[in-house]
């Protein structure tokens, strides 16, 4: 007996090594790495205690950054090095899978070696990770934003989100085709200051449908994508239009049920899509948003609403016969107030800095950041257009001069209309109740444009979704 | 020999014991523990007894339309599944001319993964579907068949090849008596040829019941629930909880157990049933 139990230990005892062992190997090359790093990094600090501090302010903190955007990765793993080259802290960028956020930050915080920076989407993301957010409001981030008002605040009046970009969107369009239907004999109108609101962009597209052979188009707007997983820029974009009205009616910002006051607006411009697209009706469910890029980029249609992402789409369509002088924006004419409203102008993307990570830590990512902001290498990172090496961010602080701008035709066209005089149309949709609440909305179009579902009836689903889904995250 | 197996057990034992408790028994009991909280993350659960549970059966969920939707297909699938591999068992058990090379081309598709599966046959039925001016996304109806195909086509080339295999071990001598006594060709099917697979046909319907039972990547990529959820499957459903809403991590986690419970109870009456039938040689 005593036999067995000491056998029974000593193999306890070697599978522990051996796990330990597997874990090491496996672990090797990020966090062993990193530790490696702060070794060293503590030697260092040892060796030259006295003739090194000022150039080390963070002291042995170290950044580990959870980014969002998958097509910018290899651009923060050089931003990671330089910073890392210039001032000795470790950073290190890991980049979710596309549409993974929020599965993989749920893993990685509940990791001990947990991200110290990270990304939420508006108030809504806030409620969920509030336990892991810290207030910004003295740091540089918060202190040099061009209007605070857009840091996502919390119930103490705390700045817990900041935003590192914004963007717009609207109805992005090929001057070219414009050009050509505009000296077509008995055309609408003649330029484009003549579409300034719904009804004459509604005769305009009606008009152009009509003479589509003669400009070479299959549609004037590109096909409405309404896959599953791809009717965001309807259920998410579109339905921000009629939101924002809402809101702007009743003096709020948030509502646990609404009435969809201007759902017959906002049916009239989805209708005014789908009738004139490139696709028929039938088949939208079938489309994703790249297709429908992909037929603007080949000059297939005149029109699509998307934002200012969507350049790098374009350009990238092999064959596309847009060119980046041609490509403009226009305000999503709502048929409420025209005369004054400009384009969508937000951000979904606001930097946290995880409270519950060790002090340095904290300190080194708030110094990281502010570096990204304030030093003349971290800004053109934050700015240069991605073909440039750089993230392309519209960076809203004011640190960034004019020169410093994103040089992407639409940045530029977006730059244009903020500055046009006329109103932004703020995002509302970072309010939204949830995801399922999106999910559902755009389900619910589908059946519209399948004819499975009338008007009214889409209509009074999205008011009940909506005070269903809100209702449940009161929970 | 056994004295030295039985002394040394906990040797070859312990490695695979501890490797089971890492990979599923401590996550699985750590998993119902979160069913009864609520949590944002595995680390800062909070006890809330059974509150997710009466959620996840609150109306709205669509949890019980999820798992009506789930049961139909499982019927169907689990029926054409084993009757069409069966059958093309059947016809390459017979000595015909390039059978290996058939069970190769039906065995191909098992090894293609779900979501690529998902959609390529989106692509295709899409494609056919596009003469009438539709897409699968237009009636649930679309969707419900075209899961039914899919899963077909992805799984007859692997219970075909467990029936091969049970076929080829029916023993000739009793083919061959039941030939004398006069047996027709589907008395010696019905009577000699199926009680003696009755093994491969437990392990079959096991496979085809609880993967159809458990399907995910293939109902995410065909229709993803499209149109109103419809077609939306159990599994799919707890994902759509447990990432679609604020909050609703524990329901979902809840809405898992049960699952959990209902998939291993079909399961063990199923094995039950079907083993009462298998023969001794």
């Amino acid at each position: 007996m005593k036999r067995k139990v000491v056998s029974l230990m000593m193999v306890t005892a070697i599978s522990a090594a051996l796990l330990a062992g597997c874990g090491n190997d496996k672990g090797g090359s990020d966090a062993g790495k990193e530790n490696n790093d702060n070794q060293t990094q503590d030697v260092e600090d040892n060796n030259s205690d006295d003739t090194n501090e000022a150039e080390k302010p963070t002291g042995e903190g170290s950044v580990y950054y959870m980014n969002f955007k998958p097509e910018v990765d290899a651009i923060w793993q050089d931003i990671a090095a330089a910073y890392t080259e210039s001032t000795g802290v470790p950073v290190k960028v890991v980049t979710a899978a596309s549409g993974q956020y929020e599965a993989t930050l749920r893993t990685e915080i509940a990791g001990t070696n947990a991200p110290t920076l990270f990304q939420i989407n508006g108030p809504v993301g806030y409620q969920n990770w509030k336990d892991y957010c810290l207030d910004l409001s003295d740091t540089d981030l918060y202190k040099n934003l061009s209007d605070q008002s857009l840091a996502v605040t919390g119930d103490d009046g705390g700045a817990y989100g900041i935003p590192y970009t914004v963007e717009a969107y609207g109805i992005i369009y090929n001057n070219a085709i414009m050009e050509k239907y505009f000296a077509l004999e008995g055309a609408v109108a003649k330029s484009m200051d003549e579409i300034n609101s719904f009804d004459t962009l509604k005769a305009v597209v009606e008009d152009m449908t009509a003479k589509k052979d003669d400009l070479g188009i299959q549609g004037v707007f590109a096909s409405t994508s309404l896959l599953p997983g791809e009717d965001w820029r309807w259920q998410t974009h579109l339905a921000n239009l009629p939101i924002y009205y809402e809101y702007k009616d009743a003096g709020v910002g948030d509502m646990a049920e609404i009435e969809f006051k201007y759902s017959d607006n906002y049916r009239n411009i989805l209708d005014l899509y789908m009738d004139n697209s490139v696709s028929a009706k039938g088949l939208l469910g079938s489309i994703d948003v790249a297709g429908s890029m992909a037929e603007f980029a080949l000059g297939q249609c005149a029109m699509i609403q998307n934002g200012n992402w969507g350049w790098g789409q374009i350009s990238d369509v092999s064959g596309n016969t847009v060119v980046a002088e041609d490509v403009k924006f226009m305000p999503i004419y709502f048929g409420v107030d025209d005369a004054n409203q400009g384009l969508c102008v937000g951000t979904e993307n606001f930097w946290c800095i995880n409270s519950q990570a060790s002090e340095a830590d904290i300190q080194a990512t708030k110094d990281f950041v502010s570096w990204l902001i304030t030093s003349d290498e971290g800004k053109a990172y934050m700015s240069k257009s991605t073909d440039e090496g750089g993230l392309g961010n519209a960076a809203p602080f004011t640190t960034f001069t004019e020169a410093e701008r994103s040089s992407d035709p639409l940045a530029v066209e977006m730059y244009k209309w903020m500055e046009s005089g006329k109103t932004s149309v703020s995002w509302n949709f970072t309010s939204f109740p949830s995801q399922t609440f999106k999910d559902n909305f755009g389900n619910a179009l589908l059946e519209y444009a399948n004819g499975n579902m009338t008007w009214d009836e889409v209509a009074s689903y999205v008011v009940e979704q909506w005070a269903a889904e809100k209702a449940a995250a009161a929970q | 020999m056994e004295k030295t197996l039985k002394k040394y057990f906990p040797v070859f034992v312990l490695p695979t014991l501890i490797a089971f408790s890492f990979s599923f028994l401590i996550p699985f009991v750590q998993g119902v523990y979160l069913s009864f909280c609520n949590f944002t993350t595995v680390g800062n659960a909070e006890w809330t007894g059974l509150n997710n549970y009466k959620l996840a059966f609150s109306e709205g969920q669509g949890f019980g339309k999820a798992f009506l939707f789930t049961a139909a297909f499982t019927v169907v699938a689990v029926i054409t599944i084993n009757v069409f591999a069966f059958c093309v068992a059947l016809l390459l058990t017979r000595k015909l001319k390039g059978t290996n090379f058939f069970r190769t081309v039906f065995f191909m598709p098992n090894l293609i993964g779900g979501i690529v599966l998902g959609y390529t046959w989106q692509q295709m039925i899409n494609a056919v579907l596009f003469k009438y001016g539709v897409t699968i996304v237009s009636n649930p109806k679309y969707g419900f068949i075209g899961l039914v195909l899919l899963m077909n086509w992805q799984m007859i080339g692997y219970m075909m090849i467990i029936y091969i295999a049970g076929l080829q071990n029916v023993p000739g001598e009793l083919i061959e008596a039941a030939q004398i006594d006069g047996a027709t060709g589907l008395q010696t099917l019905f009577r000699v040829k199926l009680p003696m697979v009755m093994p491969s046909v437990t392990i079959c319907i096991f496979l085809t019941l609880s993967n159809s039972f458990k399907l995910f990547d293939q109902n995410l990529a065909l229709t993803a629930g499209a149109p109103m959820r419809k077609t939306e499957m159990l599994a799919l459903n707890i994902f759509d909880t447990f990432y679609g809403k604020n909050g609703y991590q524990g329901v979902g986690q809840a809405k898992a157990v049960v699952f959990f419970v209902v998939v291993a109870a079909i399961a063990v009456v199923q094995l039950y049933f079907t083993r009462r039938k298998e023969v001794e040689q």
